[in-house]
């Protein structure tokens, strides 16, 4: 049998994902990461992105979180999620629509609180649609 | 009889009361039930945080965050009050205020001066009646509360710590206990309240990315915000038990007026009733 790392992905909302897994990979602070099994104790911040769980079968399950920690044990990896919603769950549209309003008050560019504001919004909306294309690139295959 | 068509109709009345009052009573059972399992679903991400903060405040005790700090002392205080939007709910919302009004007496006499940041609109209408120092408020959460409507609220007494306007920062909110009884508390939040530390026999310590100081602010604000969320959800919890509570008494009450009432329009009905026979059998007699 393969080895294997506990995954929990909890936000303060509720618990997303809980179980095993042989590697799993996210968008960290510094650039993007991957977890196997007996990783060294790891902590960092995350980026709006996905999480990537993969399972002993090689099949990946994609969680789209907007930030939070990783923190890594050698046998428990656990994401701290701000608002992490299943990939498939996600709106093409809703992301799109919130790409459009960010980059239409972008241009408006009024105070700078609307425009760091906005820039946040937009990095966002870019991170949906990336988890979304990668999932519909998985799909495709 | 005149009184008797009155009595119907008020007999009417408070049956179509008692039919609301069953029917919130039935609501509320239901949403509690929910609000209980947000309740249960909010608890391991504060663990978990609880679980590293306190590793990485054994693991760098050189870098001290301000809220973990030692206690300053105390000038002003900060008040975070979660309570419910609605009412009706018995006397869930009067009973913290009183507890707080307590709180806020004994801070006084002790030249602590209070400022506050309501949740809920039951908390921002008492401090416009009872005065105060408001510094921020939310209102309108509904029944499923989210972490995003609370982060402001907290960020301006968060700030305000560390600014030093205020020198410490207290969760006010009710406690649920079980359905029948919630008790309102008060938490403290900020300077953390130091837990059982563990003690930690092999020394190992995160790789962090990028740094050690970065990674506590960020999991400090994060823990206290779903601190506050859980005060939030768990009031909910409250709010709901509180209202089926209330309710169901109101039911009750509606139904032994509306015995009490059957009993009076009856023997009013019989009164009537008797008092024409009399007057028939008197106008036979006199003919």
């Amino acid at each position: 049998m393969a080895m294997t790392v506990h995954v929990d992905i909890v936000s303060a909302e509720g618990a997303i994902h809980s179980g095993q897994a042989a590697m799993v990979y996210a968008t960290a602070e510094m650039g993007e990461v991957g977890i196997a099994p007996r990783h060294t104790a790891f902590i960092s911040r995350l980026r709006p992105g996905d999480v990537r769980v993969e399972n002993e079968q090689g099949e990946q399950e994609h969680f789209y979180v907007s930030g939070g920690m990783l923190e890594v044990q050698p046998h428990k990896v656990t994401v701290l999620a701000d608002t992490a919603i299943r990939a498939r769950d996600l709106d093409e549209a809703a992301a799109l629509e919130a790409k459009r309003r960010a980059e239409d008050t972008l241009s408006g560019q009024k105070a700078e609180f609307e425009y760091a504001k906005a820039q946040a919004e937009l990095a966002e909306a870019v991170a949906q649609l990336r988890a979304i294309e990668k999932l519909r690139r998985l799909k495709g295959r | 009889m005149a009184g008797a068509k009155e009595i119907r109709t008020k007999i009417a009345s408070i049956k179509s009361t008692q039919k609301i009052t069953k029917a919130m009573q039935m609501v509320a059972a239901s949403k509690m039930r929910k609000a209980q399992d947000r309740m249960a679903a909010s608890r391991p991400y504060a663990e978990k945080m609880l679980q590293v903060i306190s590793h990485l405040a054994n693991a760098t005790p050189e870098y001290r965050h301000s809220f973990m700090a030692i206690e300053r002392p105390r000038k002003r205080v900060g008040y975070i009050v979660v309570s419910s939007d609605r009412g009706l709910c018995g006397g869930l919302n009067s009973n913290l205020f009183r507890r707080l009004i307590a709180e806020i007496k004994e801070q006084r006499t002790a030249g602590i001066e209070p400022v506050f940041c309501t949740i809920g609109t039951k908390a921002l209408g008492f401090f416009k009646r009872f005065g105060g120092e408001v510094k921020a408020q939310a209102t309108h959460l509904g029944d499923k509360p989210h972490v995003e409507d609370l982060v402001g609220t907290v960020k301006v007494m968060l700030d305000a710590f560390e600014a030093g306007e205020i020198d410490a920062i207290y969760v006010v909110g009710n406690e649920f206990v079980n359905t029948m009884t919630q008790r309102p508390v008060i938490r403290q939040l900020v300077p953390l309240v130091p837990g059982e530390r563990e003690a930690m026999p092999d020394h190992w310590d995160y790789i962090y990315e990028p740094d050690a100081k970065s990674v506590l602010d960020a999991l400090l604000t994060r823990y206290i915000e779903s601190l506050v969320y859980q005060a939030v959800v768990e009031n909910s919890a409250c709010e709901q038990a509180a209202r089926m509570v209330a309710m169901k008494a109101a039911s009750d009450n509606a139904g032994n007026l509306i015995g009490e009432l059957q009993l009076v329009y009856n023997k009013a009905r019989q009164a009537a009733i008797t008092q024409e026979i009399s007057e028939i059998v008197s106008g036979a007699a006199a003919v």
